[in-house]
């Protein structure tokens, strides 16, 4: 494999995580509803998604990109550490922007609060107690409810969709250019557009933590 | 103006460098960079110590021979510029200025600011030509470019491979060279015929001489003495992607 196929790689998965980003984002948004028909919606959606074979087959997928993902950022900024020149003065970062250089710390945080995230919701979703809500369904919004009454899980949330946004902001339009478009009206309009959905999700998705903490 | 230099030694390839500290008195805010450096081997030859040697050759900004990091930065602090063209009135009197050569995997240091930049030459071998049979120039109405498409493809030739984009990359990735050539060559019809396998060569090239991977974030074309856009590396992402997929296959 070659730099640019590690890259197409990169760009694939990452802009598939992307689309993903957009349908969770989509259906928690039930979270922001009065809190019974939250709690009827987001659990009936819930069982919805778990019960679905085809969603069942896209979740598969979507785990092995985020594995993908994170594996071959590993490698290729291993590679670019020895192929990189180190100097004893290095102003070179006023040619570009922070995020840009900091996708992998960024992605570190993401990773990290993907597991916690995973930890809190999926693990308990699937593995963990769960009681049943009226409609005798699993009652995953009583489990987000309780875990966000905790401010210091609110405030991890809220940090980590600022590291996302920013990772996102650079990776959308990185990976688009990966992909190809190379015109310079779409490349504009792709910036725009990068910058618009990084910060619509990422503040949509900051928000639910804050609201369920204030709110219930 | 009175200086303080900070320059890297290094006395051959193998060897390990280090900064030197030397005091310039005498130099004029109207000398160049290079003639600052010329100054400065005077001095050192008249005291019976090694010159510093780098690398140069038109002094005119158009070769790409010249080219070091000044305090950190690609061809120092004036932006589209070469070392050459770079002059002593964008200093201050008494400043400190510190200078090392342009390097990284595919850039070893040969001596003091010199570096072996002919992993370039091999990207270029590999592929950045075009096959023609020689002989008479051929009739230049048969094959017709629009003049905007002859400016796009002469913006990307404008390239002096100087390799202030490898050493402003934090990946040193040497994207933005080759595919200012990759795209110089596909906007033209004279070279169409070997489209595909071009970009397929002159990217493994790449990636044999241990260039890093390109993240798009666009400090070579600030740093570029030629402003060398960046989409030049979209371009290239795309004649890649297109070279795959209608490979034919062996």
């Amino acid at each position: 494999m070659n730099t640019l196929a590690r890259k197409i790689l990169m760009a694939a998965t990452g802009l598939f995580l992307c689309f993903f980003l957009l349908i969770h984002f989509l259906g928690n948004t039930q979270l922001f509803l009065e809190p019974e028909h939250a709690q009827k919606g987001f659990n009936a959606y819930s069982k919805f998604l778990s019960n679905n074979f085809l969603i069942k087959g896209v979740s598969y997928l979507l785990y092995l990109s985020i594995i993908a993902h994170a594996i071959y950022g590993i490698i290729i900024t291993n590679k670019n550490n020895k192929a990189k020149g180190s100097y004893k003065s290095d102003h070179r970062g006023r040619a570009s922007k922070w995020y840009s250089r900091s996708m992998g710390v960024l992605g570190t945080l993401i990773l990290i609060f993907l597991v916690i995230h995973f930890q809190n919701f999926w693990y308990q979703y699937k593995f963990g107690e769960v009681g049943l809500d009226p409609y005798g369904n699993k009652d995953l919004y009583g489990v987000v409810v309780a875990s966000f009454q905790n401010s210091w899980l609110v405030v991890l949330y809220v940090i980590s969709m600022i590291a996302l946004a920013y990772h996102l902001i650079h990776g959308i339009q990185s990976g688009i250019r990966t992909l190809g478009l190379f015109h310079p009206k779409f490349v504009r309009w792709v910036n725009v557009f990068a910058v618009i959905y990084s910060i619509v999700i990422c503040t949509g998705f900051a928000l639910m933590p804050i609201y369920i903490y204030f709110t219930t | 103006m009175k200086l303080q230099l900070k320059i890297w030694r290094q006395v051959d390839r193998n060897s390990a460098g280090k900064l030197e500290s030397y005091q310039l008195d005498n130099v004029n805010h109207h000398m160049s960079f290079l003639e600052m450096l010329d100054t400065l081997n005077e001095q050192l030859i008249t005291n019976k110590e090694r010159p510093v040697e780098f690398d140069h050759d038109c002094r005119e900004g158009i070769c790409g021979q010249c080219g070091v990091m000044i305090n950190g930065i690609a061809h120092g602090p004036l932006k589209n510029t070469t070392t050459c063209q770079l002059h002593m009135r964008e200093f201050k009197d008494g400043e400190t200025i510190l200078i090392e050569p342009f390097h990284g995997a595919g850039f070893p240091v040969k001596k003091d600011l010199k570096v072996d930049r002919s992993a370039f030459d091999r990207i270029i071998s590999s592929g950045g030509f075009v096959s023609v049979n020689t002989g008479q120039a051929p009739e230049a109405n048969s094959l017709p470019v629009s003049h905007e498409t002859a400016e796009q493809a002469f913006d990307s030739a404008a390239c002096i491979g100087c390799g202030a984009c490898v050493a402003t990359c934090k990946n040193g990735s040497a994207a933005l060279f080759t595919s200012a050539k990759i795209t110089q060559l596909a906007l033209l019809p004279q070279s169409e015929k070997e489209r595909k396998t071009r970009v397929i060569d002159m990217v493994n090239q790449m990636d044999k001489e241990g260039f890093g991977h390109c993240s798009n974030t666009e400090a070579c074309e600030v740093e570029c003495p030629q402003g060398i856009s960046v989409l030049n590396i979209a371009r290239m992402n795309y004649e890649y992607n297109r070279a795959n997929f209608f490979k034919h296959k062996k």
